[in-house]
């Protein structure tokens, strides 16, 4: 090959700030979802929900709603036996509850209607008999001796147990300079997308054959459990995502509503729309559960640390979801963010009478991640030292694997560090600050993707496909599913930057399982990473093709074409072949082109062999670094987040702009966590399922983020990059309150750092000196 | 339930259309007449992203009776781009990424376009003000002030 060709061409599109290519359709209203979709005339969908948080059921009597005129289906636990979940080895949800009811709000029927009052009245003509049982909010209560288990197979209510020990634990205690112990409590957080969730469901009776439009991240996932639930063959199934208001998690495992949406279309022999309100939505859940986190911490001297031990326990909700994941999580990402010579992980997944918890943004590490940050900080005060050089003298240098089998080949924690801390002027300010203002820091990391798919066929992890036709155009064809993070936009630039071609070249159609090739879903920050890869090895072969072609035309070797897109010519000679002729001469014969590239993850990715060493591993880890400066409010407990320094690795930032935007979301998302944000429920029942009681940041109050990127490229990653839509979210959070310390010297040990928190805490502070000072001269008469 | 025929103007044409004493705006919008760029978000008044114009002013379709616009000009985020040209907002928000997931941002384009004819040069403790009932769970607000001061800018 000609030393000319080799040499790596000049970047067209990865790097540049590029805007969405489904972004026009968003700003001018054009961008259909899918309770934009129903065709007129569809029958609208309602389901009814347990009135109370655990019950046996004795009987639902539908007659009356049967009998009513313009009721055309309705469907209940006796219509579907098979249970589903997204872990396989964890499947123990019903689309509709048989027997039990489990948490307040749960699915109990659903009825299909000629419109929404007629669907309404039908809910409120179905007659429930239940069985009330001892209902359960708290992990405590539900782990109580004698406390009746929700699931016959679990006693204890106790979903999973996790304990692992990696090294030398009570060695590095012993070894440490300085060992602390401390107890956190997080309260239950809500994705609160925007769009509430919908599916349309049109069942065509005469084949037999079902179509679904919802608001998935996983329509792979969906697929598989309608087919499942339905007893369908899978190739009677059509799942299709359209454009979807976001997700965070919420959408990232089958949810009840796309299951009974296809069975009210096939008991009605039609298509439904079944719209759930923002209240059901809500109480469809699968958020980050409440959690109680004891962590101790051994650090030298110098603050390198010698052991952690965690004890995470987590209200995992009336079913198994995600939980055993979580629980995981939780103890794996202890690691891969600093050196860690020993831990030991004790987590404990408990159901309980509340709606299901899942997968969040973050999923599993940031309430731990919120403990570790904090400890660092009040240890490294402690030891006199600056919490960025307790972060220094725990870097990571990669390549390197942690004691828990988890691959890190590339780690720009230190780039962050010193740029947040720079640009935040933290030596200048930190301490300097008048009273009632303060700055924080603290760091994070997530996974690119879990290096093993939670179902495991064999399939490579990411698969792309390249259409290429008569009008030179090319059709990438993925499953990859755009929920508004921009995952059409990159695989878009990964394919052009590789063909040099111009992305309005290309056309990205995505999630039609009839048409588009199977993806396990936007989850774990995998698609950047994943199906980035897949998509620059099909633009490779497609490369390849046209290469072929060019020097078929030109009749040369392929080696002796240089390719540069919209032309290419013979190396050394100043003979070309525009692009257009270039397509005439592949299609010939061949006709119409489709290429493949596929990706999976290296096995040194795939972590160890303990059990449940699969979660938490990845290809390629982010990280990040944060500031935050805030204001307390003494009197109110009002804290303000005045401005934010966020520097975030993520390899290569093949869309700079839409990696500014993920890390911004991710910070404002932990800030949410952080201030305000809580679910609630009384006696089980959910009193905060709105966005106004679940209290989120608006623009109002929403700081200014300065945000760097850093590229520390991995090996394994697309062009060396990472993902961008997680890893800076948990980092927040710890900064937060590290900055209230900073201000009012203050530590909380519980969030959100709402008002009434904060106040309480100054309150009992001030009444504890009230006390001491009381109490001193009496201590003195006693001398 | 009773319906009565109601003449106003959607997006610049004349429309007569039957509604129920009930019947939201957000409903004849997006039922009846198929403009379904303008969201439901939640279960009324919560989150901003049904905002539309009526007679000058932002107001969300949610918690309007469509029978209260007799005669009223409504104006929803499809009548914004003109000539096939988007509009100066509309521009910003997509070259500056002001759109993530996209839902609330018919919304959010409408309340920032009440703003800018009203004050075509807003500040940024004004846009906050003024965009303070549309939620974001996306991009946490950064580039959503940015659009807008970018479209201000543009259009001064």
């Amino acid at each position: 090959m000609n030393p000319e060709a080799k040499r790596p061409p000049p970047a067209k599109s990865v790097g540049v700030r590029q805007p969405l290519v489904d972004g026009v359709e968003k700003v001018t209203g054009a961008a259909r979802y899918t309770a934009d979709l129903a065709p007129r005339g569809a029958l609208v969908g309602a389901i009814l929900r347990s009135p109370v948080a655990h019950a046996r059921i004795r009987g639902v009597d539908t007659s009356r709603a049967r009998a009513m005129p313009g009721v055309r289906a309705v469907v209940t636990g006796e219509d579907c036996a098979i249970a589903y979940g997204v872990i396989p080895i964890a499947q123990n949800e019903y689309p509709l509850a048989r027997d039990r009811v489990r948490y307040c709000g749960e699915p109990v029927a659903a009825v299909a209607a000629d419109d929404a009052a007629t669907a309404q009245a039908a809910l409120a003509a179905i007659e429930l008999d239940l069985e009330p049982l001892p209902a359960y909010f708290d992990a405590k209560s539900a782990r109580a001796e004698g406390a009746v288990p929700l699931h016959e197979s679990k006693p204890g209510n106790l979903e999973r147990a996790v304990e692992q020990t990696f090294g030398d634990v009570d060695g590095g205690f012993a070894k440490a300079d300085l060992v602390r112990e401390h107890a956190f409590h997080y309260a239950e957080v809500n994705h609160a997308m925007m769009e509430p969730n919908a599916a349309v469901a049109h069942w065509d009776a005469e084949r037999g054959r079902l179509t679904l439009h919802s608001v998935t991240q996983v329509p792979y996932y969906v697929h598989l459990a309608l087919a499942r639930c339905l007893q369908l063959d899978e190739s009677a199934i059509r799942v299709v995502k359209p454009f979807v208001g976001g997700g965070f998690g919420h959408r990232t495992e089958t949810l009840n509503f796309e299951i009974v949406a296809g069975l009210l279309a096939r008991a009605a022999g039609g298509t439904v729309r079944l719209e759930l309100s923002r209240e059901e939505t809500f109480l469809t859940h699968r958020g980050r559960p409440e959690t109680d986190v004891r962590l101790k911490i051994g650090l030298t001297k110098a603050g390198a640390i010698t052991a952690v031990e965690a004890e995470v326990v987590q209200r995992g909700g009336a079913y198994a979801g995600y939980g055993l994941v979580t629980i995981l999580y939780a103890g794996a990402l202890l690691h891969a963010i600093y050196r860690v010579p020993a831990s030991r992980y004790h987590g404990f997944r408990v159901y309980s009478n509340t709606p299901p918890n899942g997968a969040m943004r973050g999923h599993g590490s940031v309430d731990v991640r919120h403990a570790f940050e904090t400890m660092l900080d009040t240890m490294a005060g402690e030891l006199g030292l600056d919490p960025f050089a307790v972060r220094r003298a725990n870097l990571i240098d990669a390549p390197h694997r942690t004691i828990n089998d988890l691959q890190v080949n590339s780690c720009g924690l230190g780039e962050c560090l010193d740029i947040v801390e720079r640009r935040s002027g933290w030596s200048d300010r930190r301490g300097k600050l008048p009273r009632g203002r303060g700055l924080g820091m603290a760091c994070s990391h997530y996974v690119s993707g879990s290096a093993k798919p939670v179902h495991w066929t064999g399939e490579p992890h990411a698969v792309i496909n390249l259409k290429l036709d008569f009008d030179g155009g090319i059709t990438v064809l993925t499953g990859a599913s755009d929920i508004g993070q921009g995952s059409s936009t990159l695989i878009s630039q990964a394919v052009a930057e590789v063909l040099h071609l111009p992305m309005s070249r290309l056309t990205v159609f995505a999630n039609d399982s009839v048409v588009t090739p199977k993806d396990n879903g936007s989850y774990s920050s995998r698609v950047s990473f994943m199906v980035g890869n897949a998509a620059i090895r099909a633009a490779d072969e497609m490369k390849r093709v046209l290469v072929a072609a060019a020097a078929r035309r030109l009749e040369v070797s392929p080696d002796d074409i240089e390719w540069d897109g919209e032309r290419c010519r013979v190396v050394g000679t100043d003979r070309e072949l525009g692009y257009r002729d270039v397509v005439t001469e592949a299609l010939r014969d061949a006709g119409t082109i489709t290429v493949k590239g596929t990706w999976s993850t290296p096995p040194e990715t795939q972590g160890g062999s303990f059990r449940g060493a699969a979660v938490g591993t990845s290809a390629g880890f982010s990280y990040a670094a944060e500031v935050v400066e805030v204001e307390v409010d003494e009197d109110t407990g009002m804290v303000r987040v005045l401005q934010v320094w966020v520097a975030h690795d993520c390899g290569r930032a093949i869309n700079p702009l839409a990696v500014e935007g993920q890390v911004q979301g991710s910070v404002w998302m932990g800030m949410g966590q952080a201030l305000c944000e809580e679910t609630q429920y009384l006696d089980g029942l959910h009193v905060r399922a709105n966005l106004l009681d679940y209290r989120m940041p608006t623009i109002v109050e929403s700081p200014p983020i300065d945000t760097s990127i850093v590229e520390a490229p991995d090996p394994n990653g697309p062009f060396g990059a990472k993902e961008a839509g997680e890893g800076s979210l948990s980092a927040f959070l710890p900064a937060l309150t590290n900055a209230i310390a900073d201000a009012i010297g203050l530590r909380l040990d519980e969030l959100p750092a709402s008002p009434d928190r904060v106040l309480e805490a100054i309150v009992a502070r001030r009444r504890a000196e009230r006390v001491r000072r009381a109490a001193k001269p009496a201590v003195q008469e006693a001398d | 339930m009773a319906k009565r025929v109601l003449s106003l103007v959607i997006n610049g044409r004349l429309r007569e259309e039957a509604v129920g004493d009930s019947t939201l705006l957000l409903d004849l919008l997006r039922e009846q007449l198929g403009l379904t760029g303008t969201k439901r978000g939640c279960d009324g008044g919560e989150c901003g992203a049904c905002t539309v114009i009526v007679d000058g002013k932002p107001q969300l379709a949610c918690l309007t009776l469509a029978a209260r616009c007799e005669g009223a000009h409504v104006e929803t985020v499809e009548a914004l781009a003109s000539g096939g040209r988007m509009s100066a907002l509309q521009a910003a928000f997509h070259e500056k990424l002001g759109t993530q997931c996209g839902f609330c941002t018919p919304g959010m384009i409408m309340a920032a376009e009440a703003l800018l004819r009203e004050n075509p040069a807003p500040d940024e403790a004004t846009i906050r003000e003024a965009l303070g009932g549309n939620l974001c769970r996306c991009t946490g607000y950064v580039k959503i002030i940015e659009a807008v001061q970018a479209a201000a800018g543009g259009a001064r």
